[in-house]
């Protein structure tokens, strides 16, 4: 007797080497979950409260480890409800995938019961999908979904599976397909050598040059190869959201994250540079600001396994396909050692005179300490793992990180209710590494159901929230741009966030002056077997500085207000680069 | 998309995986990433696992470039050719339906025979035509027949192929 192609399916994720997945169960993925019970010594299925939870669960994990995260859920709600998830996961190339049910196929088209047009619905917020129509294609549609999955860019890929087809027996002669041949998928690894040639060649010639790094470095796993160019040709280094850690950032090259909060030392160099190293990452808007006025003066080389990255937002000098890693080891036969002294003292300089700054109280908590007391009693090694808005940018800014992996964010989407999901996947991932979430009071209510998750497998994840009762990113551009009117961003109604985390069963604490702090955090330390949720109450009118505002240039850069009146000095060092051409 | 005074038509020809929903896929990049499909025609090949898609699409070089790499990225497209300024044959297909009473039936007759185009079907006081041809060949054609009275235009997408041994 043959199997059912649901067990067949179970068995392709053993193979595919799956040990965990996330999701919820449903009337069309029955037969399925029944396969899952008979191999639950093999694959542990994490049961989410909600399928947005299972979603950044898989992601998260796929972030911390660089190997697929798998979620699952049934047909119509299930599926519509991973799709948030679905779309953070495409918009940072992180490789999921989701294994959805749907209605019998004889049922697809007429508006069954939980019928939603899946593959439909994802399209647009997927690497690539699938409706499985014959069981028998359903192992090999596994194998094409998990190496679409991880190769090339990485991103998201949805399998749905009509409810009989994984009813359906297949025949005797089952076997777990070995490899995956797809005609129409090909990734160019291998940059082409004459481009590479011409990148060694402006590397050569070029007096300040800045490496810009991506999301990609992490993906190819470059951080090695960035460094050796780095130290070898002596160049600094800006990274993206997506690359923090890619480069350590107590490295003397480091001028930290570049773009909207960026360093200034970031944002001078990458727009006063004459040759711009673009290594996995693609000029995004929260990076360039104004793309046309952005690093205007630099040659540019743009190194991105998707080709369509290549002069999308901005023209580039050099383009090369490929994988960063491959390409940096390609470029690093070629470049001959050379030293840009002044250009770095320089840079140098902007960061002796523009740091990181804020304006320390004795009695108001501000978030920037909570990162620094954070780092300094983590040694800075904890996986941090953000929500998205103020809290996504301070623990960017000032938690230093020194390893790829080691910070995980949703960037592209800017997905708010994702830290601390994604945190539990990342914890699911690294179970011997700290975990530490970030998140808002605003965010961290749209995912805090998972909680259930947390407490229910004992993972010892703190999430700090920043309290301030407000959404703080949209407040601060309230105070900035529209004269402190707070439509809709007073969070009134916040629940107590202690009780909530001790209703769950989870550690609650509350910290409400810098005092406090210290003592509180080192508790929470303590905590191994469940999570902790540390509710700081912050300064509310905390702003993240500095900013460059959306669609501007270097130029209209605001700086922290103890800088401000040293505007005029930067001024007038991009005025003098700009007058030499 | 793209600016207006170096936008122009460009003739793409795409093979893809003959699955379903692929003209989905293609019709859904085109829609979500702004550019405007101005004809499209859709056929199986001599293999029948893969389709022939004739794409028209106007704007500037770099847009035409993002639209052929994010077609490329397609799982299921196999290859993006541009073909516009090559060697090509391309032709389009009308059916035009034309009021005609009997005494004016020799004069459109005349122009059919110049056009070497085919009468396919005559009423009592209808003909209709068909016409293969370029686009201003048929666009020709309208303009001559307009004074007849045109009934109703069927036009299909243009359809192209590579000249001699090269691959289209």
């Amino acid at each position: 007797m043959g199997i059912k192609a649901a067990e067949a399916l179970v068995q392709t994720l053993i193979d595919e080497g799956v040990e965990v997945i996330f999701g919820i169960p449903g009337g069309a993925v029955l037969e399925i979950f029944d396969a899952i019970y008979h191999h639950r010594d093999q694959i542990k299925f994490v049961l989410t409260r909600h399928e947005q939870g299972a979603a950044h669960e898989a992601d998260g994990y796929a972030r911390a480890t660089g190997r697929v995260g798998v979620c699952m859920a049934t047909s119509g709600p299930g599926s519509t409800n991973l799709t948030t998830g679905l779309a953070a996961a495409m918009m940072d190339s992180s490789a999921v995938v989701a294994i959805t049910g749907q209605v019998a196929t004889s049922f697809i088209g007429k508006d069954a019961f939980q019928e939603t047009d899946t593959t439909g619905v994802t399209m647009p917020i997927t690497k690539h999908n699938f409706l499985v129509m014959d069981a028998k294609e359903l192992p090999r549609i596994i194998k094409e979904a998990f190496y679409i999955a991880k190769t090339g860019r990485r991103g998201p890929v949805v399998v749905d599976i009509p409810r009989n087809i994984s009813r359906t027996e297949l025949d005797d002669d089952f076997q777990i397909p070995k490899g995956v041949s797809l005609r129409s998928y090909k990734v160019t690894l291998r940059g082409h050598p004459l481009m590479v040639k011409r990148a060694a060649e402006l590397i050569a010639s070029c007096s300040r040059p800045v490496l810009y790094i991506g999301g990609g470095v992490i993906a190819s796993e470059a951080s090695d190869e960035v460094k050796e160019l780095a130290e070898r040709c002596h160049i600094p280094v800006v990274y993206t959201l997506m690359a923090k850690g890619a480069f350590p950032d107590e490295h003397e090259l480091c001028l930290g994250m570049g773009g909207m909060h960026g360093t200034v030392a970031a944002n001078m160099a990458l727009n006063t540079c004459d040759l711009l190293i673009c290594v996995g990452a693609r000029f995004d808007d929260r990076i360039t600001g104004n793309p046309s006025e952005f690093a205007k003066v630099a040659k540019k080389i743009h190194i991105d396994i998707d080709p369509a990255e290549i002069g999308k937002n901005v023209k580039v000098d050099v383009p090369i396909v490929g994988d960063a890693k491959i390409v940096l080891q390609q470029l690093l036969e070629i470049v001959q050692p050379k030293r840009h002294s002044s250009w770095i003292e320089k840079t140098a300089e902007w960061k002796r005179n523009y740091p990181l700054t804020y304006k320390q109280s004795s009695e108001l908590l501000k978030p920037q300490f909570i990162v620094e007391t954070v780092a300094k009693l983590t040694g800075g090694s904890a996986l941090v793992v953000t929500d998205v808005g103020q809290n996504q940018m301070w623990a960017a800014q000032y938690y230093p990180c020194r390893r790829p992996r080691q910070f995980i964010s949703s960037g592209g989407l800017g997905t708010m209710g994702f830290g601390f999901p994604a945190s539990i996947g990342a914890q699911f991932g690294c179970p011997d590494e700290l975990v530490i979430a970030f998140v808002g009071d605003g965010g961290f209510q749209m995912t805090m159901y998972e909680l259930a998750t947390a407490v229910l497998h004992k993972l010892p994840i703190k999430v700090i929230i920043f309290n301030n009762f407000f959404l703080g990113m949209v407040k601060q551009w309230q105070d900035i741009f529209f004269g402190s009117r707070y439509s809709a961003t007073m969070l009134h109604g916040n629940p107590d966030f202690v009780k909530v985390a001790e209703a769950y069963g989870a550690v609650g604490m509350r910290v409400k002056t810098p005092d406090e702090l210290q003592p509180t955090l080192e508790k929470a330390l303590e905590v191994k077997d469940k999570p902790c949720i540390i509710d700081c109450w912050i300064d509310p009118d905390e702003h993240v500085y500095p900013m460059i505002p959306a669609g501007g240039t270097i130029k209209d850069i605001i700086l922290p207000p103890e800088q401000r009146h040293k505007k005029e000095e930067l001024l007038a060092d991009i005025a003098a680069v700009y007058a030499t051409v | 998309m793209g600016n207006e005074h170096n936008s122009k038509l460009h003739t793409l020809s795409v093979l893809v995986e003959n699955r379903p929903g692929v003209l989905a896929r293609i019709a859904g990049l085109f829609r979500r990433r702004g550019f405007n499909i101005e004809s499209l025609s859709v056929s199986t090949t001599d293999d029948p696992t893969i389709s022939r898609m004739t794409i028209v699409v106007g704007g500037d070089d770099a847009t035409i470039e993002q639209i052929t790499k994010q077609l490329n990225k397609l799982i299921d497209v196999i290859k993006v050719q541009d073909h516009t300024g090559e060697d090509v044959v391309e032709r389009e297909l009308a059916l035009i339906k034309v009021s005609c009473e009997p005494e004016k039936r020799n004069e459109i007759l005349n122009l059919v025979t110049i056009f070497r185009a085919s009468i396919v079907d005559v009423g009592a006081s209808t003909m209709i035509i068909e016409i293969t041809g370029t686009e201003d060949k048929i666009n020709a054609m309208l303009e001559l027949l307009r004074p007849y009275g045109i009934l109703e235009v069927a036009r299909a997408g243009k359809i192209i192929l590579a000249r001699g041994s090269k691959a289209t």
